[in-house]
């Protein structure tokens, strides 16, 4: 099967029935980021890498390195629910 | 050949379930249908059968478990009546549109309210639109027999559609009439095993099942399923053909009864047919061209071929057993009168809603039908279509 191509363009007799999807992780490719309507902005020069921020995001939207120091945030799966913003204690992220 | 037996409509499901011994039956028990699991459950405990049984806590349950069932790569059954089907009738739709090809007994009865456990055709009306092939069964030996055959038309992979198997309340499930049998050996060579190309169990290729399908992609999935029961056409036929083979009883679309020469035509299902039968026999002693189309196959509709089949008469009569409270006809009425506009075939046709909660229909009642056809006939007048049969006035 070559459903992993499958889009919106796809005719109807390439389709899969019921919309069975017969490969395994690819919930990766389903980009939800632009479901945001405010966007948080990280300023790396307040920020102290506490590591309070990257637990609490729900959608494991900002990355965190092998130095468990965090990067920016990952756009395709943030959502913008700004609870990361609440728990900056240097006000190192900003929604905007 | 065949084994002569006496048993009630439920019973005759039950043994067909028996013999088909499907992975998973999930069941609740309701009126008139509570038998079909009951007997089930006994064979699950005597070890006849080597079916997973599941007590569920509802009807929406009982839908939910067959689902779950048939998505793993089980064969799933159920049997259910009326409100039980009101209650599972959001999976009713989940069943069909994730095309899995769960078997169900429907055993009509009236949808409450006011609270009527009595037969008519109200809750398979209710889901004539759901995606489920739907086969109606005059006697318990129809019941029985389409039973059998439901899995090889459901399970085809041209089709990949759930499929109920309806019969009267009471009239028929607690009716206890001679029937004719299959071997048990016969019946699993004919239903054969389930071999799902794509399933949730299968180690070998993790799948997803009934994922987020929104505007880009819903409305291609519902011309797959619109597809695949215009597919169950042909897979009916040639199923109802290969059993033909195995029991000597061959099954159409419809069966036609005195139909072929026939003036005055009754078309109706289930039980009534029996009625209409007697009816016809009486009037066709007297002289009278009189006859019957009795639907089989219900979902599809058949309704080029049942056109056809009705263009030769003077006026034409359909029974429903359900009122679909629209003001201006019935359901079985509506199917038949425009598949014979869309073919071009203007046969005066009156609606009869009829034996509403268990109201007794008579072969007095069908032979009035009869005379006020005639009627039609002879005055050329067809004023009000839309009528009641056996109504108290």
């Amino acid at each position: 099967m070559t459903e992993d191509k499958l889009n919106a363009k796809t005719p109807i007799n390439d389709l899969t029935i019921g919309g069975n999807i017969y490969t395994a992780g690819n919930a990766k490719e389903f980009k939800t980021g632009d479901w945001r309507s405010i966007t948080p902005v990280f300023k790396p020069e307040l920020c102290k890498q506490c590591g309070l921020c990257f637990p609490v995001c729900p959608d494991d939207a900002i990355p965190v390195g092998k130095d468990l120091k965090r990067g920016d945030f990952d756009y395709d799966a943030c959502k913008g629910c700004g609870v990361c913003a609440k728990v900056c204690p240097f006000k190192a992220i900003e929604m905007k | 050949m065949g084994i002569r037996e006496r048993l009630s409509g439920n019973e005759a499901a039950a043994i067909a379930m028996k013999q088909i011994n499907p992975d998973v039956v999930a069941a609740f028990p309701i009126t008139p249908s509570t038998e079909i699991p009951q007997y089930f459950s006994s064979f699950v405990s005597n070890g006849q059968v080597d079916t997973e049984f599941v007590a569920v806590e509802s009807e929406h349950s009982a839908m939910s478990a067959c689902i779950g069932a048939e998505s793993a790569g089980a064969r799933a059954m159920t049997a259910t009546s009326a409100n039980g089907l009101s209650l599972m009738w959001e999976m009713i739709y989940i069943a069909s549109s994730l095309r899995l090809p769960i078997v169900m007994s429907l055993v009509n009865r009236a949808v409450s309210g006011p609270l009527n456990i009595h037969n008519d055709h109200s809750d398979a009306m209710g889901v004539r639109d759901a995606g489920w092939i739907m086969l109606f069964s005059e006697s318990n030996q129809e019941a029985y027999d389409n039973l059998l055959m439901a899995h090889r038309i459901a399970e085809h992979k041209d089709v990949q559609l759930p499929l109920m198997v309806c019969q009267d309340g009471f009239i028929t499930s607690h009716s206890i009439e001679n029937i004719e049998l299959l071997e048990d050996d016969v019946v699993k060579n004919f239903v054969g095993k389930y071999k799902p190309e794509h399933y949730l169990l299968n180690d070998k290729e993790p799948i997803a099942v009934g994922p987020l399908d929104l505007q880009a992609y819903l409305f291609e999935h519902k011309a797959q399923q619109a597809e695949a029961m215009k597919n169950a056409k042909k897979v009916i036929a040639e199923v109802s053909e290969e059993f033909a083979k195995i029991s000597g009883r061959k099954y159409e679309f419809f069966e036609k009864y005195k139909l072929d020469d026939a003036e005055l035509v009754v078309v109706c299902m289930n039980s009534t047919a029996g009625t209409t039968k007697a009816a016809i026999d009486e009037l066709r002693a007297q002289g009278v061209k009189v006859g019957l189309l009795k639907i089989r196959m219900f979902r599809p509709f058949p309704a080029e071929e049942v056109a056809e089949a009705l263009k030769n008469a003077k006026a034409v009569a359909v029974l429903d057993k359900a009122d679909s409270l629209n003001g201006c006809g019935g359901a079985l009425f509506e199917d038949v009168v425009s598949g014979m506009y869309v073919s071009n075939i203007h046969v005066p046709t009156v609606n009869y809603v009829y034996g509403i909660g268990g109201r007794d229909t008579t072969v007095t009642d069908i032979k009035s039908v009869y005379t006020d056809l005639s009627e039609i006939v002879s005055s050329g007048n067809l004023n009000n279509p839309y009528r009641y049969l056996g109504l108290r006035k």
